[in-house]
């Protein structure tokens, strides 16, 4: 057992972690972090994805002891004061969600890109999201979205 | 392709009604209920095919502290099925197993690890009975029985039709072709785990689970547990996809239900991606024949089918997709006689049932690559074909199913012009190829489950005191999109604004009995229902509005949130006030609504299964290109053309098509739900089982054709499944334009395409 401090979605949490815990068992089981997914267990569906430091890792295969001093997001941490981010927007509006089961992972996948790579083109938001596994929409819907989110962005971060 | 839109709401693309939640985590999964004291629930599973249960001690289990029960077999000796005809299920295995992961106990525990403990400490004594594996030595091996009931060998059902004159169909054709196909076994593998969270309090059980059909749940764990109806409460919560895997009662439904009767706290079990894969339910494994006769220009005068299915352990949906599988070949091609032939089987693999486009998705594969051979040998174009045949709009088939709105033809023409059919086939470089077919499916089953004259969906509507309305419907959102429907439909009914209209849905205490999830029957039954709803609102409020305003009913309208005079462009008062009116004159302002759909069944056995109120038609076009080194085959791009009646969410529908066609595209070049031997899967996790990424999937171009159904809520008809059935044999008949070769088993490997050439070469 071992206590851990980290920053989740800007809030400072503490906790005790046994050494075998996932970073997924304690947001879902201990902190009621539901958002996000357990879809496998076995790092091959992309559900359970939240951002460490920014970049998307699979919580599923992360030791919740990694994330010491580290910050952790999830999809609850990404509408601030209730306004949704830009690429959730866009998930709703281009029909990108059916189920919703895999919807946080790639919500997630999907801003991390946007952050390091404002502009992508298709193949590379396609190669982003590709460890994110999607069995309703086909995956087109999905990409149309991530374009649709850069764009948004673009135009907010537009000067003047 | 949707027309000028004459309604205000219907026919406009909407973002679903539960997006927000879902895209900010706040939708609520089963597995993410929060349950005071809830306890976690494993079950115990067989590592053999097939064995006697000699033995089962649980002593040791039970005193490992953190242990609260364990239940198995004899906890509840009641047998269930989804079909009245296949009750052959446990929920935990009594006697014997019948295949590698078949339930044998469950525990109840304060945390996973003792839960996992709890299992490990579970006596059962087996003796090993040979498993069978292969369908067809299940059909003569009488010395083995899979199951008692199988009457001959380890068949399960066998079914014989012939319709029309065989003989001089056949006598009457100037060619005839006969071929074998193979479509294996795949899986759903939606993202989301079954899970089921049950509690028992106050002599009343309530259980939250991830079902297509709560209705058939409720049902089930009445009989099962010997708790009448009225106090079971099952709930469906947020779903995270279906796709025909959650569409019956399965045993960690009961097992968390007995153990909650058991313990009296709160338990949830949560599948592992593994067991996922073990409880399976997905598509039979089928062999297949046909053998077509057709005339010099390539008119069909004749065809004969045979279906073998590897059923797996149990029943399941099995004898509907038997039945389906000839069934529904009888269109979108005009054929003046047919017969067929089919059996299911036993296997100790796991039971196969329901998997998106039931029962006709392997049959329509073989026909459409058989017709493009009979098209390739007389040398008529494969669209020219099609076209020549195709199916007309109010005709009734050779087997008496009944067509009505039908755009089949436009279908074919759409997708041949988008995929430029006239400078592309026959006419691409080695290696590449364009290929097309076609396909129909039901809106619903015209029939029940189980027999009964009730209504399949019933509605109900609610005027709120705010001005707003609530529906209440037992359909099932799995993902499709229902609830936004609903939703839109009374929005549109009652000339409100959508977001004065709340959707309750799939909560058995709650909401009317609608029967779920299944044979793309929602948006046409329950949409129905719900139109039926709204209409009798509408009336009763313009009634008492007439009478006080005195005016002429038929003058009023609603729009808007408010009601109008016809013609006028100021409104008389708003919703909300009238709603007012009408409750203060002692109307009730509460509705239901209900769809039965006609008597449309054959007038011969099994005329039941095959029959829908409405159809749906679809042509594909797939774009692909051979490797012919490696062997590798890349699908470019599908062009799906689907008749949906009337496009109600022209966004959620071709979501819907863009999903179907992915799943089609996977299962013809990707996904194997396959079985080493011995009868242990192949690899039941998402790295052997491989669904398409994005990486992977073709450029899909879904084409919404609007045939407007006369009976269908505002002409509505099915697209989920429908458009998945053309998938797999416009990419197979593709491949043949690329590289000359025709491929008659699925799922395709490069090791085939590699062979296939070889075979080319040696000719």
């Amino acid at each position: 057992m071992k206590t851990i401090k980290f920053l989740l979605n800007g809030d400072a949490i503490e906790i005790g972690t046994r050494d075998e815990e996932t970073l997924l068992e304690v947001l879902r089981n201990r902190l009621s972090m539901t958002g996000t997914k357990q879809g496998c267990d076995q790092g091959e569906c992309g559900s359970c994805t939240v951002l460490l430091d920014g970049r998307p890792v699979l919580s599923c295969l992360t030791l919740a002891v990694r994330v010491e001093n580290r910050q952790v997001t999830t999809i609850e941490g990404l509408a601030v004061g209730g306004i949704l981010h830009p690429v959730q927007v866009a998930f709703q509006e281009a029909g990108a969600i059916q189920c919703g089961f895999c919807t946080p992972g790639m919500v997630l996948t999907a801003k991390a890109l946007l952050e390091r790579n404002p502009h992508p083109c298709r193949e590379k938001i396609k190669e982003a999201l590709a460890g994110n596994l999607c069995r309703c929409t086909g995956y087109k819907k999905i990409v149309e979205a991530v374009e649709r989110a850069a764009k948004r962005m673009e135009e907010t971060d537009a000067p003047g | 392709m949707p027309q000028d839109n004459p309604y205000r709401c219907v026919g406009r693309g909407m973002p679903r009604t539960d997006s927000v939640a879902k895209v900010t985590g706040t939708a609520q999964f089963t597995a993410d209920i929060p349950a005071h004291r809830c306890l976690v629930g494993k079950i115990l599973r067989s590592p053999h095919a097939h064995a006697r249960i000699l033995s089962i001690d649980t002593r040791k289990a039970e005193t490992l502290p953190g242990v609260k029960a364990v239940v198995t077999g004899v906890d509840a000796p009641v047998k269930y099925g989804i079909l009245p005809v296949s009750q052959d299920e446990y929920p935990l295995a009594v006697e014997k197993v019948r295949f590698i992961g078949d339930e044998v106990a469950a525990v109840a525990a304060v945390d996973e690890a003792t839960a996992l403990r709890a299992l490990e400490l579970i006596d059962v004594r087996y003796e090993v009975l040979p498993a069978i594996l292969d369908p067809h030595e299940a059909l003569v091996r009488e010395d083995v029985k899979i199951h008692e009931r199988a009457a001959e060998a380890n068949i399960e059902r066998r079914v014989h039709l012939v319709f029309g004159d065989l003989e001089q169909g056949f006598a009457a054709a100037d060619y005839i072709r006969e071929d074998r196909f193979f479509k294996d076994a795949s899986s759903h593998a939606f993202l989301e785990p079954h899970s089921a969270l049950a509690q028992y309090h106050d002599a009343k059980l309530t259980l939250w689970t991830s079902t297509q059909v709560p209705h058939y749940v409720h049902r089930s764990l009445s009989k099962v547990l010997g708790i009448p109806m009225e106090k079971i409460r099952v709930i469906k919560p947020a779903l995270g996809g279906g796709f025909g895997g959650k569409g019956e009662p399965l045993p960690l439904e009961f097992a968390a239900s007995l153990l909650a009767v058991k313990t009296g706290q709160p338990i949830r079990i949560t599948h592992s991606r593994e067991e996922v894969f073990l409880t399976h339910r997905g598509r039979h494994p089928m062999e297949m024949t046909l053998k077509t006769g057709v005339k010099k220009d390539g008119t069909i005068t004749a065809v004969q089918f045979s279906s073998l299915l590897d059923g797996g352990a149990y029943g399941s949906y099995g004898v509907v997709t038997m039945i389906y599988s000839g069934q529904l070949l009888t269109a979108p091609y005009r054929i003046p006689a047919y017969a067929f032939d089919s059996a299911r089987v036993f296997t100790n693999k796991p039971p196969c049932g329901a998997q998106r486009g039931h029962g006709g998705v392997q049959p329509r594969f073989a026909f459409e690559v058989h017709l493009d051979r009979i098209a390739a040998d007389l040398g008529i174009d494969p669209l020219e074909i099609r076209r020549r045949n195709a199916i007309d709009p109010d005709t009734v088939t050779v087997n008496e199913l009944r067509i009505t709105s039908c755009a089949f033809k436009a279908c074919l023409d759409r997708v041949a012009e988008t995929v430029d059919w006239k400078n592309k086939r026959g006419k691409l470089p080695y290696g590449k190829g364009v290929g097309l077919a076609g396909g129909f499916y039901v809106s619903g089953a015209a029939y029940p489950i189980y027999a009964n004259p009730m209504p399949h969906s019933q509605v109900q509507i609610r005027a709120d005191r705010d001005g707003g309305v609530t529906v209440f419907s037992g359909a099932s959102d799995i993902g499709q999109g229902s609830d936004t429907l609903l939703m839109m439909i009374t929005a549109e009914t009652l000339g409100l604004f959508e977001t004065s209209v709340r959707v309750v849905s799939a909560d058995t205490e709650t909401t009317p009995v609608d029967l779920g999830s299944y044979s793309s029957r929602v948006t046409f039954m329950a949409g129905n229902a719900c139109r039926q709803a709204a209409l009798e609102i509408r009336d009763r409020l313009l009634a008492v509005c007439a009478i006080k305003l005195e005016q002429n009913q038929e003058d009023l309208i609603l729009r808007e949130g408010c009601l109008f005079a016809k013609g006028t462009p100021e409104p008389l008062m708003t919703f909300a006030e009238a709603s007012v009116l009408a409750e203060a004159s002692g109307v009730a302002l509460c509705a239901l609504g209900g769809y039965r759909p006609p008597e449309l069944a054959g007038s011969y056995k099994m005329g039941g299964v095959g029959p829908s109120p409405a159809y749906s038609f679809g042509a594909q076009a797939a774009e692909v290109e051979v490797d012919t080194e490696t062997g590798d085959i890349r699908v470019l791009k599908i062009h799906c053309a689907h008749d949906l009646g009337f496009a109600l969410n022209p966004l959620t529908a071709t979501g819907q098509g863009e999903g179907a066609v992915a799943m089609g595209f996977g299962e013809t070049v990707l996904e194997h739900h396959g079985f080493r031997p011995g009868g242990r899967h192949n690899g039941p996790n998402f790295l052997d089982y491989k669904i398409p990424t994005c990486l992977d999937v073709p450029d899909v171009e879904v084409t919404l054709i609007e045939s407007i159904d006369p009976a269908g809520p505002y002409g509505a008809k099915e697209i989920g499944e429908g458009s998945l059935h053309p998938s797999l044999p416009a990419i197979v008949n593709a491949l043949y334009d690329a590289i000359g070769c025709w491929f008659h088993d699925l799922p395709l490997t490069p090791e085939q395409v590699l062979a296939a050439l070889d075979r080319k070469e040696a000719r």
